[in-house]
């Protein structure tokens, strides 16, 4: 499980994440919700490790062992936690085979030699996201849907207990928003995986999360069900517009409507 | 099945068509000068040298020619065609800019003004001292990578007018000093220094060997870099992400492809484009995946700048033009070419 403590982040003098702690226990999805700029992408680098975390910390922890996450290298910390990135900018010229075996990186050497259990492993996360078929096909020639699932079948082929996504559905029309969502929350099931979603649709938040967390200017305003987060008063004040929310009439989830300003 | 990694036929295809090209450029460099050996006289040199018989003339003339004037320049031509082409591979990697070349980027330029420099200060009599050069030349060129990139940066991205404008930018300005310091140079510094702008080749087995410490080191690193040029193309948070060291990686790859560029210029002068158009075409040809372009652009570059310098020696014969003149005649196209076409299909 994957356990963030009083973290705090600096953009050179500008606090940005203040104080957030968040606990996402293994097999659940928790998504990370909030308006533009309030801090979602910030966290995710951070616990990622590509920005430096002022203070606060970040633990991976099993039943036997807490590991400081903070205090990794890249390749150590990258065999705990993957991230699957936004598809905004991916190298078109690899191959999706290619792609999905840099995910193997942190349990190779520098020259990056795969053995066939790395390509086993590879070829099982491509058939977990349902991309097999893609796999001779050049990154740049795909779909933005179809780049996404080749960015998740990438980070599941690093084998971590912890899955960071950064906003993995705001390039996706509405089928592949939900069919996308459906395949994370299938996997945390399966695989016991720990997985923070930064989601901006807080429709699916509320229908593919067991938890939420609702991040405003840096600060952790609430965590909860669902049920619990998604409610008029505090969807309102983060978001500065007037909500409603119903029942959803398919599934048993909360449904959040804005109103007009 | 598809997404079986290709066959191993597939794997050394590739190997095998740049080797052909190599060899192919070897022999034409060989044979082609301001004399021409027919083929027929050099294997029967090649023949006689295994049996260690005398020649007599026109044989022993050209196993005079061969020994001392061709064998060694093309050596030399090889190594920097290797170093241009693998150092415009990494650059290109690094920068994340297919426009990227030694040449464009003012790196060699950088590289120049060290070697003159230093030139100017002793010229260098003993081989300890031709050593001295290529040392001031990457202390040049890792200036020069270093400014490049501090101003052509716009946050975390180099955008590709950016890097070009401030890599020709420098560069004509570390040619304009080379040159005044050309010209206020007399006699045998003033021949050497010609040489170092001209880009033609020098004769000799002493360049040579005084290259090759630093193109080995540099080219060894690049060659091992593959993997990790591979996941900088993702950018540096996904690379991290994916388990690697960025700045420390990048910091080795830059020193690698600049100490390479810096032992080229330093023996050759400043040859342009190779190390644009020969990734590219490799590219084109052999797909992205940078542990086999790297090896491949060494192997093309080296094709590459042997058959420019054969046609730079042939085209005016007696005379020669420097090999610099007919990379560009050939690679300026090329450039627009390629910028068109970036810009067209977003092809970055």
């Amino acid at each position: 499980m994957l356990r963030i403590e009083n973290l705090s982040v600096y953009y050179g003098k500008r606090l940005v994440l203040h104080d957030v702690s968040l606990e996402i226990n293994s097999g659940e999805v928790v998504a990370l919700i909030g308006p533009n700029g309030a801090g979602k992408s910030t966290l995710v680098r951070a616990v990622s490790g590509v920005i430096p975390a002022y203070r606060g910390i970040i633990q991976n922890d099993d039943l036997s062992r807490h590991t400081d996450l903070l205090s990794l290298s890249p390749m150590q910390r990258a065999r705990s936690l993957a991230v699957v990135p936004q598809v905004a900018s991916l190298p078109p010229a690899f191959t999706v085979w290619e792609t999905v075996l840099m995910g193997r990186t942190p349990h190779l050497n520098f020259l990056g030699q795969v053995s066939a259990r790395d390509e086993a492993i590879a070829r099982l996360a491509l058939q977990k996201v349902d991309a097999l078929e893609l796999s001779g096909r050049r990154v740049g020639e795909l779909s933005g849907g179809e780049q996404q699932r080749v960015l998740l079948a990438r980070a599941l082929a690093q084998s971590t207990p912890i899955l960071l996504l950064d906003e993995p559905t705001s390039n996706l029309d509405l089928h592949y928003q939900v069919s996308f969502m459906e395949t994370v929350s299938a996997l945390a099931r399966q695989e016991h995986l720990a997985v923070l979603v930064a989601l901006h649709d807080l429709n699916l938040a509320a229908r593919y999360a067991s938890r939420v967390a609702l991040l405003v200017e840096g600060k952790i305003k609430a965590t909860g069900t669902p049920r619990q987060v998604l409610t008029p008063e505090l969807i309102s004040l983060a978001y500065h517009l007037p909500v409603q929310v119903i029942p959803h009439p398919f599934v048993d989830a909360p449904l959040v409507l804005p109103g007009s300003r | 099945m598809k997404y079986c990694v290709p066959a191993k036929i597939m794997k050394i295809r590739p190997y095998l068509y740049t080797m052909i090209f190599l060899l192919l450029a070897v022999m034409l460099s060989i044979a082609i000068g301001s004399v021409i050996i027919p083929p027929v006289d050099l294997g029967r040199i090649l023949f006689g040298w295994l049996k260690g018989v005398t020649f007599s003339d026109p044989l022993k003339t050209f196993a005079f020619i061969l020994t001392d004037i061709r064998l060694p320049r093309t050596a030399l031509v090889l190594l920097t065609g290797a170093a241009l082409g693998g150092s415009g591979a990494a650059y290109q990697g690094l920068f994340r800019n297919p426009l990227a070349d030694p040449y464009l980027i003012g790196v060699a330029s950088g590289a120049g003004l060290g070697a003159v420099l230093a030139i100017s200060v002793k010229w260098p009599y003993s081989f300890w001292g031709l050593l001295a050069v290529p040392v001031a030349a990457f202390i040049g060129a890792l200036l020069t990578v270093f400014l490049v990139y501090v101003l052509a940066r716009v946050g975390k991205t180099i955008p590709t007018t950016n890097l070009i404008l401030a890599g020709v930018a420098f560069g004509s300005f570390a040619t304009a000093l080379t040159t005044y310091l050309m010209l206020l140079s007399t006699g045998e510094l003033h021949r050497a220094i010609a040489w170092l702008s001209g880009g033609a080749s020098q004769a000799g087995w002493e360049p040579v060997l005084a290259m090759l410490p630093f193109l080995v080191t540099g080219l060894g690193t690049l060659l091992l870099s593959g993997h990790a040029l591979n996941l900088l193309q993702f950018g540096d948070d996904q690379a991290q992400q994916m388990g690697l060291s960025v700045t420390r990686t990048r910091t080795l790859i830059l020193l690698a492809a600049s100490l390479a560029t810096a032992a080229a210029v330093s023996f050759s002068g400043i040859i342009g484009f190779i190390g644009l158009i020969v990734p590219h075409v490799i590219r084109l040809w052999f797909g992205a995946d940078y542990r086999r372009l790297l090896p491949l652009s060494l192997i093309g570059g080296a094709g590459a700048l042997l058959l420019a310098d054969v046609i730079a020696r042939s085209v005016m014969r007696p005379q020669e033009l420097p090999v610099g003149i007919v990379t560009a005649l050939v690679g300026a196209p090329f450039f627009l070419w390629v910028l068109r076409r970036a810009k067209n299909q977003g092809y970055w």
